[in-house]
């Protein structure tokens, strides 16, 4: 579904990935793995169009997404939930929904309906700023918002972060009912152990570079992966 | 002690007399610079930067339908039919002019400094240069005196509230100024173009994610500022005349309504607007007429020392 091979990202003198590659099946959930400043979101960024490649080709469902522009990937099915969520703080709760069927035409108010039954408490709060929610109701709105587009393909940057653990359960509970529902998955998390569980395949990335890939199961075995990301001594 | 009492009595009844005259005639002019602030407000809240070459949309709009009007109308009295249809292709031909100086200078002044990631400084620059070149351009092509505009329509006085005569023209500024913010409010709000360029004020990078063109949005912002800052340069050319020089004063002052009812905020810039023109005017009946625009300036200081981000904020994102 999702091909990367060999991007390299700079920023400015800076470079963010020295050529990385790998891919996304359609249906499946994986989870890059790694330390701040591994490159994990650089390479989100890099797959919504937030950052063009210097070289190397992303392809998505056979079409060369190299050098498209930002806005044009929620059209293509490519839907990012950025780090941080990055609600609208000065639109209510529905305006930031509506936001994200930005690209779609005419009427979506059964999709709206359908995130506030996912999210029951979005349809509590949806008169309300997005400045004025709790993280975790931000998380969830950042999720509805990017699921407005009915992407294929849903990137999540760091979802967990910042949140009590329950809420953290919660927010993993919705990303298994989102790749059940038919949208594939690509998992940012420092939350090494909870992604794994949840995931098919893991990268591992160190200094902009793909260090480790495996299934799930096998990195959540892996010494390695158990010393560094799941902080567990050998 | 008396001295004071006379002074005070004498200009309260100024005051008196002149109550009405001074507030329609504040009202008036203060819709005018809610037009024009509109503009500043809008760019900055999309591009954090102050449009300095706004004034020159003012004065293209102001000469862009004097020159219609004076072909169509010369020096003719219209009828009424005519003076309906003289107003709409005026505020037609100001405002379409002032959109497109407003796209010109997006694309030649501004678009190329973004694609390079120049620093502000480099904008306020850009702009202030584009604002010479414009203003001296007209001065040279279209003469440097003050040319009356054709009037679309014989300004009698209307009625009289409490004794004032109130003249045609202040209702005419009043209504079109009035239905246009109004129009204006609600496309922010409620519109899908609205909505674009509101999420692009408050976080262009998510707003792209979501699909929002943001070059586009951009553009669509300078042509909804520059129609309104147009619209505006016809309205005041309307009694003021046409002259190369005739945004600077005015658009000076709009700009300061802006930064008064929160830069960046819709209403901010109409209630901002407003306020400046209704203070301003108030002024004569106290002090010297001539100081007329060190009062505007001395309140927008004023404010700024209570509330630096202005009456209602720096916001462009409120739908409500």
């Amino acid at each position: 579904m999702l091909q990367v091979t060999d991007t390299i990202v700079r920023y400015g003198a800076i470079t963010a990935l020295h050529g990385i590659s790998f891919n996304v099946e359609k249906g499946e959930i994986v989870t890059l793995l790694g330390a701040n400043g591994a490159g994990k979101s650089t390479t989100l960024r890099m797959l919504s169009g937030l950052h063009a490649p210097e070289s190397g080709t992303i392809s998505f469902e056979g079409k060369d997404l190299t050098q498209v522009r930002a806005h044009e990937f929620t059209r293509l099915g490519i839907s990012h939930v950025p780090e941080g969520r990055r609600i609208f703080p000065q639109m209510t709760v529905e305006e930031n929904l509506e936001m994200g069927g930005f690209v779609r035409k005419g009427s979506f108010d059964d999709d709206v309906d359908q995130i506030y039954s996912s999210f029951p408490i979005l349809r509590d709060r949806r008169k309300q700023l997005g400045s004025n929610l709790s993280g975790g109701e931000q998380q969830m709105l950042a999720i509805g918002r990017a699921l407005m587009s009915k992407p294929r393909l849903i990137l999540l940057d760091e979802p967990s972060m910042g949140l009590a653990p329950k809420i953290i359960q919660q927010i993993f509970e919705i990303i298994g009912e989102i790749r059940e529902q038919g949208t594939t998955v690509l998992l940012v998390e420092q939350n090494a152990a909870q992604a794994l569980r949840l995931a098919d395949r893991g990268y591992v990335m160190e200094n902009g570079r793909i260090v480790l890939s495996d299934t799930a199961e096998n990195l959540l075995h892996d010494e390695r992966v158990r010393a560094v990301y799941l902080g567990e001594g050998v | 002690m008396s001295g004071i009492f006379q002074f005070l009595s004498a200009h309260f009844h100024i005051l008196h007399i002149t109550f009405w005259p001074l507030l329609v005639g504040g009202i008036a002019n203060g819709f005018i610079y809610s037009l024009i602030a509109i503009g500043y407000t809008m760019v900055y809240g999309v591009l954090r930067l102050i449009n300095f070459a706004h004034s020159e949309i003012f004065m293209a709009g102001g000469f862009a339908s004097y020159f219609l009007l004076h072909a169509l109308i010369g020096h003719s009295t219209p009828s009424t039919g005519g003076s309906i249809l003289f107003m709409a292709l005026g505020m037609l031909s100001g405002g379409l002019c002032g959109m497109l100086v407003a796209v010109i200078l997006e694309r030649v002044a501004y678009r190329p400094l973004r694609r390079r990631n120049a620093p502000k400084l480099a904008y306020l620059i850009s702009a202030i240069g584009a604002s010479y070149f414009m203003f001296n351009l007209a001065g040279k092509e279209f003469g440097r005196y003050n040319l009356s505009m054709a009037q679309p329509f014989v300004n009698h006085s209307l009625f009289t509230i409490f004794g004032a005569p109130v003249q045609m023209y202040y209702i005419v500024i009043v209504a079109i100024s009035a239905a246009m913010l109004f129009l204006l409010d609600r496309i922010v709000a409620t519109t899908k173009l609205g909505r674009g360029i509101r999420a692009v004020a408050q976080d262009a990078e998510t707003a792209s994610l979501m699909g929002v063109n943001i070059d586009q949005t951009i553009v669509v912002t300078f042509m909804l500022g520059g129609f309104f800052g147009g619209l505006a340069g016809f309205l005041f050319g309307m009694s003021s005349g046409v002259v190369y020089t005739m945004g600077f004063t005015p658009a000076l002052k709009a700009f300061t309504a802006a930064v008064l009812g929160g830069i960046g905020n819709v209403r901010g810039a109409m209630i901002g607007g407003l306020l400046l023109g209704i203070v301003e005017s108030f002024s004569i009946a106290f002090v010297n007429g001539a100081f007329i625009d060190v009062v505007a300036f001395a309140i927008l200081v004023l404010v700024l020392l209570v509330r630096p981000t202005g009456i209602l904020g720096e916001q462009l994102g409120r739908s409500a």
